[in-house]
């Protein structure tokens, strides 16, 4: 088998090896002891030629029904949007995708300064004065949050909704187990955060109150009841948001979040079976040394030229250790790149008309629905996702829409027991009237049957 | 080659009314936005992103990308971060409709494709590293040490042995260890090297007892240097009651030589974006699948993928004690793609010469450097090695100067100042993908640098010449943070 990887010729493995003064390269792994050395080889399957190893992967690739085979109405914190072209033909360039993290900011500027108009996107779109270089999704950056909160505040509760991702809640809670963090969850009513019962759980000990906007479940929670349960009593206000859904609703930081996270996946990111995404993380000037992660700032060479490096790093693992605000390294650079493009890409207006379209579609489809006698839940106002109310199993009907080439909405019982037989739809942009229509009368006739 | 001007930010080039995008026009009636939302939530002012057409854009990010080094431009010795090639053709595999365009969350039957890549990952991930079980979820690899973390303060937890708090961790240990075990709750122990560059196996012995929940390792370790006594050290941990955590920053060494599991160790995570080619994308994503022995297998985070009597795959979420989740969804599944796609590109043999030429190509630069700079342990290394700028630095030469220098050649300079133990430190990780003649320039460079030291050293403190920016001021930076563009 010949290594397309592997340049060294035998002619330059024996140069090497007389320079060394040795015969064989095993005598480089003498110093393994004997008793740990492997013996034999690998069990692991022999080595595919390129062409063998895209029929392989194809093979794989084909057997998963996808965005391009069915009409898709998942959405549950991953969606599928339409992806500027250009948007993959600058994230391959080389000089990109096989740079590492940027320590040495002469020969980096492209990759830092990606990164600080990353951060400027992210503070117009969620309307805050910092944001970082990205984390590694939502669900580890809305964890991150609430350790930051509660290293700033001093206090080890938190009080999150249950309206907020089943995942996040559950990846928060492992972060809180590791940090001896108490997560309270507050309850639901119709399908939003009781704000009565966050109200009596939220006490002078709670470093923060963490809701989603819009929520699991599509809603628009009102931020402006929320906000003062957080900060009357001293708590932190981290809002995690969909940013693609700020490009009609308010921004979260006029609403008076002191943190808003979320997955930038919306722009220009692939679903690719759930990562990888990019969690975005922005925050108050006066949070700003709290944050975990990378930092790009703005500075000036010795000739007074405008350059970026990264900043603030005395808050990380490679200068603290221990006593880092969080133990995150790599990130998720270059979906934070691909974020920027899109974002860029739609710009100023294109960001309205496309949270516009989602609104309008997803708007469209529970009249749609409902038109067909489907029950549709809850009167509160959506984005692009709603929940409507099944009399039959949702996974059983999911195989059903499946056979139709359609991908059915979340299973909101799976999270919720209480929400046995309903599913979450999400309906974006790309979502046709004709498949809105179509999937109306498929439930219906599935629900008659 | 390069632009010597100012680069434009995005937002500079923006101009009101000029648009980079089209969109299907709406084709369902269109509702008033104040009948669908409340008027207190509906945006009043806009975010001001830029505004700019398809091919001004294009230019922008190509600019921005020649002001950028990769190892497509060029050799990157960055020590421990194994910055070898990244296949090109792993980009066209994982961009394929079948995994791109999925949703995390549909049917187990309409996912069987992704869940076999998952599950075969899994077990090559386990037989590679000589353990029982693995997760693919943690996202990077400090997320896989503190996943690893977690599941043996469970474990210890679950045999009512709460009081198992401290990690022990060599002096020569990455940043993110110590960081690691802070967010996992545990305390860090920090013990000497010998003169040897390993672990001081007395000071092991001192350090543990009924508080150890564990020995945090790289092996090799950060100098490159395989810990010989690893056998030693794994029975005094163990006998302690204590367990082993492998760092697997350093497994680019290693592949089919030694395996973490037969070495002793419980628990290991990989960076897939290191010894398995995913891209490092100008700082991430990665994924740090972490494999364990069977008695942590109750402690993973749920689900990992399952195979049925049938030859279905499913995801398996009963675990009762699992630690809960570290991610959300399958963790970052399109860099599990590129990963699994270079295990069957190279094969059981592949990954052997991988490993050798690595160490191969470490040992080489290694000797040849030796004639100009300081050798601080001199014997057989690994993947990578350090030396020390000390000869230079008396002639008022500092390792950052070097590596600024070496900018000015085209090359990436290796990791500096660490490990922390080694004064003026240099660390080179040439990777086996570099031809010998690209070794040979390196090397032509760095002693034609030294030589530079002694006979002309400010044209090595006032390095770099040829970049596009001069050395940045670091300190004003984070004195007075400026994080976002303001409009004028």
């Amino acid at each position: 088998m010949k290594y397309r990887y592997l340049p060294q010729t035998d002619q330059d493995k024996r140069e090497m090896l007389d320079t060394l003064g040795i015969s064989r390269v095993e005598e480089l792994f003498a110093d393994i002891p004997e008793e740990v050395r492997f013996k034999g080889s690998l069990q692991i399957p022999e080595a595919l030629s390129e062409p063998e190893l895209v029929k392989y992967f194809s093979g794989l690739a084909n057997k998963n029904a996808n965005f391009s085979t069915h009409a898709n109405f998942l959405g549950a914190g991953v969606y599928q949007h339409h992806i500027p072209s250009v948007v993959n033909h600058m994230l391959l360039r080389g000089e990109f995708f096989t740079a590492y993290t940027p320590y040495q900011p002469e020969i980096s500027q492209g990759e830092l300064q990606a990164i600080f108009e990353f951060q400027t996107m992210v503070c117009e779109m969620t309307g805050m004065e910092v944001a970082n270089s990205s984390m590694y999704d939502g669900a580890t950056s809305l964890a991150e949050a609430a350790m930051m909160a509660a290293g700033h505040t001093n206090k080890s509760k938190v009080v999150v909704s249950r309206s907020v991702h089943p995942e996040a809640r559950s990846v928060l809670k492992t972060y809180a187990y590791g940090q001896g963090v108490e997560v309270v969850e507050a309850d639901l009513k119709d399908n939003g955060t009781d704000t009565a019962a966050l109200d009596a759980l939220v006490d002078d000990q709670t470093a923060a109150v963490i809701v989603q906007y819009p929520n699991f479940f599509g809603q628009v929670e009102d931020l402006s009841s929320i906000e003062p349960i957080a900060h009357g009593k001293g708590a932190l206000l981290i809002v995690s948001s969909n940013p693609l859904s700020l490009g009609v609703l308010e921004a979260p930081g006029r609403l008076g979040a002191d943190i808003v996270v979320g997955d930038m996946q919306p722009f220009g990111i692939f679903a690719s079976f759930g990562g990888p995404h990019c969690g975005y993380l922005a925050t108050t000037s006066k949070l700003m040394r709290k944050m975990p992660g990378r930092i790009v700032g703005q500075t000036k060479d010795e000739n007074g030229k405008r350059g970026f490096v990264l900043t603030l790093q005395a808050r990380e693992q490679h200068i603290r250790r221990e006593k880092a605000t969080s133990n995150i390294c790599s990130n998720q650079a270059l979906l934070a790149l691909a974020a920027s493009i899109a974002m860029s890409a739609y710009g100023k207006q294109g960001v309205q008309e496309i949270a516009m379209l989602n609104l309008q579609k997803a708007h469209y489809a529970k009249q749609a629905l409902a038109a067909k006698g489907l029950e549709i839940v809850g009167s509160a106002p959506t984005f692009n996702e709603f929940v409507v109310k099944l009399n039959k199993p949702v996974a059983e009907v999911n195989k059903k829409l499946l056979k139709k080439g359609i991908i059915g909405g979340y299973d909101l019982g799976i999270d919720y027991p209480e929400l046995s037989g309903h599913m979450l739809l999400a309906v974006t942009e790309l979502r046709t009237k004709a498949e809105i229509d179509d999937l109306a009368q498929e439930l219906e006739a599935i629900t008659r049957a | 080659m390069h632009n010597d001007k100012e680069k434009a930010l995005i937002f500079e080039l923006s101009k009101p009314g000029r648009v980079g995008y089209n969109l299907p026009a709406l084709d369902v009636p269109e509702v008033e936005v104040t009948d669908l939302l409340p008027k207190h939530l509906i945006r009043e002012t806009p975010a001001e992103l830029p505004e700019v057409s398809e091919l001004q854009l294009v230019r922008h990010y190509t600019e921005l990308s020649r002001r950028n080094h990769g190892i497509d431009n060029g050799f990157y010795p960055l020590g421990s971060c194994t910055m070898k090639y990244n296949p090109k053709i792993n980009e066209d595999v994982a961009r394929y409709a079948g995994f791109a365009q999925t949703h995390p969350y549909q049917p187990e039957e309409s996912v069987q494709g992704a869940l076999e890549l998952m599950y075969n990952l899994q077990n090559e991930l386990a037989e590679i590293t000589g353990m029982d079980a693995v997760t693919l979820q943690p996202a990077a690899g400090a997320a896989g040490e503190w996943t690893g973390l977690l599941m043996i303060r469970a474990y210890h937890e679950s045999r009512g042995e709460k009081g198992r708090t401290k990690v022990i961790v060599p002096n020569s240990a990455h940043g993110t260890n110590p960081a690691s075990a802070a967010v996992a709750g545990l305390e860090t122990v920090t013990i000497p090297s010998d003169d040897r560059g390993l672990v001081d196996i007395e000071a092991l012995r001192q350090a543990v007892g009924p508080d150890t929940a564990a020995l945090m390792l790289t092996n090799p370790n950060t100098l490159g240097l395989f810990e010989e006594d690893i056998v030693e050290m794994a029975k005094i941990v163990h006998e302690a009651g204590g367990l082993l955590y492998y760092d697997g920053a350093n497994a680019n060494a290693i592949l089919g030589i030694a395996r973490p599991g037969d070495m002793g160790f419980d628990v290991v995570h990989l960076n897939l974006h290191k010894t398995f080619t995913g891209p490092h994308g100008g700082g991430g994503p990665g994924a740090g699948p972490v494999g364990v022995k069977k008695i942590l297998e109750p402690f993973m985070p749920a689900p990992i993928v399952g195979k049925r009597a049938d030859g279905t795959f499913f995801w398996d979420n009963d675990r009762p004690q699992s630690i809960g989740r570290v991610k959300g969804y399958h963790g970052n599944f399109g860099i599990l793609v590129r990963a699994y796609a270079y295990i069957r590109s190279m094969g059981p043999e592949g990954l052997l010469q991988v490993s050798q030429n690595a160490v191969l190509n470490a040992n080489y630069m290694m000797r040849k450097l030796a004639e100009a700079y300081e050798l601080p342990y001199d014997r057989v290394c690994k993947h990578e090695f350090v030396l020390s700028g000390v000869r230079q630095k008396k002639l008022g030469v500092r390792t950052l100067d070097i590596a600024k220098r070496l900018l000015d050649f085209g090359f990436h300079p290796p990791t500096v100042y660490f490990p922390l133990i080694v004064d003026e430190c240099l660390m080179i990780e040439p990777t086996e993908t570099e031809s010998k003649e690209t070794l040979d320039e390196f090397i032509d460079v760095m002693l034609q640098i030294a030589r530079e030291c002694e006979e002309t050293p400010e044209l090595v403190q006032e390095a770099p010449h040829t970049t596009i920016v001069k050395r940045l001021d670091e300190a004003t930076a984070a004195r007075k943070p400026v994080l976002r563009y303001q409009p004028e």
